[in-house]
């Protein structure tokens, strides 16, 4: 010690120096492999410690509002596409019905089956991209590559149907483009009977996975009253223990559409106990209700719930009459008024609003994203979280930044 | 010293091959696990040439040194990696009379280079003048001081069976078959074995202990900054440690170059009777070490394919507070079996 004190370099008293870690402003973002597109998130840290999260955004804005104030409300369709990409059925599906419910119309039964059977599809292919880039956030890429093999037969359906794999502008205002090709239903049953075979493997690798559980268990823990403070909706809701579920609790003009199916609503109860729960691995010791993982294990119900939507829907769809609606003309004039409707989108509660004044173009057309909201409790849950748990959380989120900034 | 100048260029060529084929070897292994095709181009239906054309399309890369980075140190990371990586393979046998160097201490020579290691990816990573590579250096150091304990003392179990740190005589001692391998020499030594592998694993840096590089937080890590060769020779480096370390677990608990089956001895193949024995012996001892090994590595890439990656704090919690209870039971229990069957 002594000897050491002598030397040039060190200050003098340099033991009554408090040892001290500078605190870091580390950028992450916006090219950063796992924060799902271009999200920048400054991060404070102190070492692997980190003490504040920042998020930025603005990277994807496309001035997607002001343009549904210039074209007509038919034409605002493929935009609502761009928004969330991953589920652009869903999105199709939210702004046709606020329209419709605008103009007063409504989608005759086979129609209403038809929609149900692709946006349910689409929930599922959704849910796929969200839990396996999940499993890639954690560093596990295997399930990644399951989940996309299985979205790809979904697209390659959704292919058939409309020419589009990824931006469908298929369900439209009045019903849908067109009716389901020839044998197509029959090539649904058997992509849902491969796709319930597959989904095990899926369980295996992460759900019961021991790492993962490790990883993900009791980290980014969102009580509900926190969750309702944000504003946070769809999986990130209810995996806080909310059994909310606008296909169950929304409005009627929505909820119509599934007053005939059979399903249960993803959440945990007080317990962290799923309903049906003897179907699915069960629940881990560690995990906290509102924690990564109970988000991610409802997705992965979801997954199965909309297969047994889809299997119903089908049903119904093959012995439904009459036809599947028929889309409104671009000419057709929107009353004055103004009507807001809020979806189930697999990313939460997707708000559109459309205000009329007599005239083919909206004078006002709004999307809430459920993202933007979802994304707001971020800088909530990483306080005091270590490195590696940011991706964690926020892949837990499941963000989509064309959603978010629109 | 001609002779060890030939054995080192053969070595070269051969650790050389050995990682190209493994880099190869792990992109098909991760495809079929991933239920996809892999490299099925360049060298005909299996892709066989893949390591080679990526290598030739590094060559021509732009080479890159961060305007922030201390250029000196940047620069010679990689290469530390390298020598260190190649140093391996002075010591480690391939058959009984095929070692370059046959030193008493083998073995603790090859843990101290093992610690060496961990100097090129300090310094690469704080020589890159990146947060996230510093970050991945730091978590490097974390890292080696958790595995090195216990590592070390699962090492030195067939230390202690064979009373010798000499490879050659460790893997000697297990001659005649698959029941007088280390690994089944007790249940003391098998458990060793398994906690070994798993700290092996976590000092090369694979899945789920890729901490320094880990992808989906650090970007890459300490080689977030390197592009080109300099990459390339890191890559390289740690298919080739991939490939050392998992001979050295054959060595010291899967018999090395003894088959599971004594068949020399069975057919009388004795090397004083007949004198081309001898060559036989030796080669089929390099195929028999070259299937272990690549077990080993097989077992190793199917991790990384399969699990998660660990946190830092969980990384630490289990070479410290699992393996290095149960490497000291392994050591201890090992000791005393031997004492036992005296």
């Amino acid at each position: 010690m002594s000897r050491l004190r002598r030397n040039h370099w060190l200050p003098e008293h340099w033991e009554s120096y408090e040892i001290r870690t500078e605190e870091w402003l580390v950028n992450m973002g916006p090219q950063h492999p796992s924060t799902h597109g271009v999200l920048r998130l400054v991060l404070r840290t102190r070492g692997e410690l980190v003490l504040e999260v920042t998020p930025y955004i603005g990277y994807l804005h496309r001035c997607a509002e002001k343009i549904g104030e210039n074209v007509n409300a038919q034409q605002w369709i493929p935009y609502t596409d761009r928004m969330d990409y991953l589920s652009a059925m869903n999105m199709n599906l939210g702004w046709a019905l606020t329209v419709e419910k605008l103009l007063g119309i409504e989608v005759p039964e086979r129609g209403k089956h038809l929609r149900v059977i692709l946006a349910e599809l689409n929930r599922i292919a959704s849910h796929l991209v969200a839990v396996g880039t999940y499993a890639l956030d954690l560093g596990n890429f295997t399930p990644f590559m399951y989940c996309f093999r299985e979205r790809e037969k979904i697209l390659n359906l959704f292919e058939w149907v409309c020419g589009a794999r990824l931006t469908y502008s298929f369900i439209v205002i009045g019903g849908v483009r067109a009716d389901l090709p020839k044998g197509w239903l029959q090539a649904c049953e058997n992509f849902l009977t491969e796709f319930e075979r597959a989904l095990p493997e899926l369980h295996v690798l992460l759900t019961e996975n021991k790492i993962f559980i490790s990883r993900t268990a009791g980290v980014g823990v969102l009580p509900p009253k926190l969750a309702i403070q944000y504003g946070c909706t769809g999986p990130v809701l209810r995996g806080s223990g909310i059994a909310w579920d606008l296909r169950r609790h929304g409005e009627p003009i929505y909820t119509r559409m599934y007053d005939e199916y059979d399903f249960q609503i993803a959440a945990p109860d007080i317990s962290g106990n799923y309903p049906r729960q003897d179907v699915f691995p069960p629940v881990p010791g560690e995990a906290v209700v509102g924690d990564c993982w109970h988000r991610f294990f409802v997705r992965m119900y979801e997954i199965s719930q909309s297969i047994f939507i889809v299997r119903q829907a089908l049903d119904k769809y093959s012995r439904a009459q009459g036809n599947v609606g028929e889309p409104v003309k671009h000419s057709q004039k929107l009353p004055v008024g103004e009507a807001y409707l809020e979806t189930e989108c697999p990313r939460g509660q997707m708000g559109f609003l459309v205000v009329g004044n007599n005239s083919p173009i909206p004078w006002r057309a709004r999307a809430r994203s459920s993202s933007f909201c979802n994304l707001s409790v971020l800088s909530e849950l990483c306080r005091g979280v270590l490195l590696a748990d940011v991706p964690a959380i926020v892949g837990s989120l499941d963000i989509v930044l064309g959603e978010v900034d629109r | 010293m001609f002779l060890i100048f030939l054995a080192s260029i053969i070595i070269l060529l051969g650790v050389f091959t050995v990682a190209a084929f493994l880099v190869w070897a792990e992109r098909k292994v991760a495809a079929r696990i991933q239920d996809r095709l892999g490299p099925t181009r360049v060298g005909g239906r299996f892709g066989w040439l893949q390591s080679v054309a990526d290598g030739i399309k590094i060559l021509t890369k732009e080479d890159i040194i961060p305007r922030d980075a201390d250029s000196a140190l940047f620069r010679i990371a990689p290469y530390l990696a390298l020598a260190v990586g190649f140093s391996w393979f002075v010591v480690l046998p391939f058959s009984e009379h095929l070692v370059v160097a046959r030193v008493e201490s083998a073995a603790v020579f090859l843990l101290a280079l093992a610690g060496l290691e961990i100097y090129a990816v300090l310094l690469g990573g704080y020589a890159s003048g990146s947060k996230w590579s510093l970050i991945g250096a730091m978590r490097e150091a974390v890292q080696v001081v958790s595995y090195e304990v216990p590592l070390a003392l699962c090492a030195v179990i067939p230390v202690l069976l064979s009373g010798s740190m000499d490879l050659v005589t460790i893997a000697n001692a297990q001659s005649g078959g698959f029941w007088h391998w280390f690994v089944f020499n007790s249940p003391f030594a098998f458990l060793g074995f398994w906690v070994f592998m798993v700290c092996t694993t976590a000092g090369l840096n694979r899945a789920p202990f890729d901490l320094p590089e880990a992808e989906s937080e650090l970007v890459s890590g300490y080689m977030t900054e390197y592009s080109g060769f300099r990459w390339a020779v890191f890559m390289l480096t740690e298919y080739v440690i991939m490939f050392a370390v998992s001979a050295l677990g054959a060595i010291l608990f899967l018999g090395g170059w003894h088959g599971p089956l004594p068949i020399t001895a069975w057919l009388g193949l004795d090397r004083l009777a007949y004198p081309w024995a001898f060559w036989i012996q030796n080669l089929a001892g390099i195929i028999n070490l070259l299937v272990k090994a690549m077990l080993c590595t097989l077992g190793i890439i199917w991790a990384r394919w399969t699990l998660p990656r660990l946190r830092i704090d969980q990384v630490m919690t289990m070479c410290l507070k699992y393996c290095l209870p149960l490497a000291i039971v392994a050591f201890f229990g090992s000791l005393l079996w031997k004492l036992g069957s005296m």
